[in-house]
């Protein structure tokens, strides 16, 4: 089969690789129909993230058919359209049992402290991607879900990392009604943290980004003001001043590890990889959030240490909470939402291009040409 | 002002903010929430065992010293080999995940994978091509001026670096094979 591959920092190609195998009696291999290029995908393309070996795959967003299923699965059968939330997870260990389905247990031999993600390095689990005309799906009973007949494909796919994790993001926040909410990020996971926002009931929604298509997007999209940081001496000044210098009730980190605004922590962070990502985005939510306020982190960011400003943190009383989505978690009420005309999360869509043109869709993601919001790969077994 | 006790800018009313936003305040309730508690005991995640399976460990397989064993579930999909695979399996047997040598030895792992994978591509029928794996042909047609010029990026500033990581190992290792060729051969 087809597959994209990864040849080193800032190299991928598409090779030949063989047809993924059923390991596990829960396993199905899906035929992949569409894959898109996530943000934190870059940090993989950057070299940023470790144990990624050369020849892995990249690809945690897709939806396609299921082609085989193992001897164990009852819930999927052959031919099923399915989506595919990134999180790969059991189902049954302590972690899962209590919904915490980013934080399984069972399914991730390199590392205790991250899930398993699909194309996602060894330190996520040594599970290849699905930007690729197939892919292993491990407990196929837990992780996928038939598509809804009136569910569009591209929506759908939007679901299985991007929007969810928007949607988490903006839960984190705790947020209650009439809360002033700042977004770092107008990116794919920040438009849609902006979006849900409002479905929480804040009473402003602010986005700040350096690229002014992306800002665009996140006023048309998500209806929200927004602050162009490279305007402002200080963007947290700046917010402050926005703030009637009480600060933001809640502060979202939809960056992570390759933020800028501060060129010393972004070749530390994010080029010579010193720091387990720049926490540039993080730092700025810490310092505009006001006292007793909550920052919510939706950002990737590497295993090593950061250079994050705990102090500030610790003396404003701030509430941090993270995680990396539990995706499967939000789909019913995100169904609900696309249903009721509430939100369409394929409209962050900017790109398609075919498995062949994954190097160009790559470079133009990272180098952020042509307007580039959101990929989709379109495989040709599709 | 933060100097009094009300916000001096109190935020727009319900009844606006829902005229103007599709879905204002539906998720106003936290209980309509799916993240909300974080941790639940009535959901059904499909599983229907106590302990999974365990998948069959072929190749002998590397893991955390964090775990007390093989997860039952595992990828396969680039095994250790290699230089860069000692180096990994080092990581792996002997620190924890709290050590930051553990995380360093990954990446140290992760380069020189990458110069081992890069001098045996050379020996196949598809080495490595740098100008088609970066993608940098499709730069025009995909607006590079435009893109880049007159539109206030911050990452401009560091753009020049990425050509360097890219192309210096590349220019190192050819340095490097020089110098030993040269020392090989002797002084003439």
């Amino acid at each position: 089969m087809k597959a994209m591959v990864y040849r080193g920092p800032y190299k991928v190609r598409v090779e030949e690789k063989p047809m993924p195998k059923i390991e596990h009696p829960n396993d199905a291999i899906v035929r992949v129909s569409l894959a898109a290029i996530c943000g934190s995908d870059l940090h993989l393309y950057h070299g940023l993230m470790t144990d990624l070996r050369i020849g892995h795959t990249f690809g945690h967003e897709f939806i396609g058919v299921v082609e085989e299923v193992g001897s164990s699965v009852r819930n999927l059968k052959r031919g099923d359209k399915v989506m595919v939330p990134f999180n790969i997870y059991c189902g049954s260990c302590f972690f899962c049992a209590r919904g915490l389905y980013s934080n399984c247990h069972n399914v991730n031999a390199n590392a205790t402290a991250v899930g398993g993600i699909y194309g996602y390095s060894h330190t996520a689990g040594g599970y290849d991607g699905a930007q690729a005309e197939y892919v292993r799906v491990p407990f196929a009973d837990v992780g996928p879900s038939v598509i809804p007949d009136w569910l569009a494909d591209e929506d759908a796919l939007m679901l299985t990392d991007a929007y969810s994790t928007g949607y988490f993001g903006a839960q984190l926040g705790d947020i209650v009604q009439g809360d002033t909410v700042v977004v770092f990020g107008a990116g794919p996971v920040g438009l849609a943290a902006a979006q849900s926002s409002w479905l929480m009931g804040a009473g402003r929604v602010l986005v700040v980004d350096h690229l002014d298509y992306r800002l665009e997007k996140a006023r048309t999209m998500a209806h929200a003001e927004t602050l162009n940081f490279v305007e402002y001496d200080d963007i947290v000044v700046e917010l402050k001043k926005q703030t009637d210098y009480i600060g933001a009730d809640v502060a979202i980190d939809a960056v992570g590890a390759e933020a800028d605004g501060n060129l010393l922590q972004h070749i530390t962070g994010s080029k010579l990889k010193l720091q387990g990502g720049s926490p540039i985005a993080l730092n700025w939510a810490i310092d505009s959030v006001r006292k007793g306020g909550t920052v919510s982190v939706m950002g990737a960011y590497g295993p090593i240490f950061s250079a994050v400003k705990f102090g500030d943190a610790v003396n404003k009383g701030l509430t941090l909470r993270m995680n990396q989505a539990p995706v499967k978690r939000q789909w019913p009420r995100l169904f609900e939402h696309i249903q009721n005309g509430y939100i369409k999360p394929s409209d962050m869509i900017t790109h398609r291009i075919p498995l062949e043109h994954i190097a160009e869709g790559y470079h133009m993601f990272s180098s952020k040409l042509d307007d580039c919001i959101k990929t989709v790969v379109v495989p040709n077994a599709a | 002002m933060a100097y009094i006790a009300d916000k001096p800018t109190p935020p727009p009313s319900a009844d606006e903010l829902r005229a103007r936003i599709p879905g204002w305040g539906a998720d106003v309730d936290p209980k309509d929430r799916p993240a909300f508690p974080r941790e639940r005991r009535d959901l059904d995640s499909g599983a229907h065992w106590n302990f999974p399976d365990r998948q069959p460990e072929i190749v002998p397989r590397e893991r955390s010293i964090e775990h007390k064993f093989v997860t039952p579930v595992f990828g396969t999909a680039q095994p250790l080999a290699g230089l860069s695979g000692a180096i990994r399996r080092y990581a792996y047997a002997r620190f924890s995940e709290g050590r930051a040598a553990h995380w360093l030895l990954l990446l140290a792992g992760d380069r020189v994978d990458a110069m081992e994978s890069h001098a045996r591509s050379l020996l196949t029928l598809h080495p490595d091509n740098p100008v088609t794996e970066t993608g940098i042909l499709s730069e025009f047609r995909r607006h590079p001026i435009r893109s880049r010029f007159g539109r206030n990026r911050a990452d401009l500033s560091h753009t020049w670096l990425d050509p360097i990581l890219v192309a210096g190992p590349w220019l190192l290792g050819g340095w490097v094979a020089v110098k030993v060729l040269r020392r090989l051969r002797g002084p003439r």
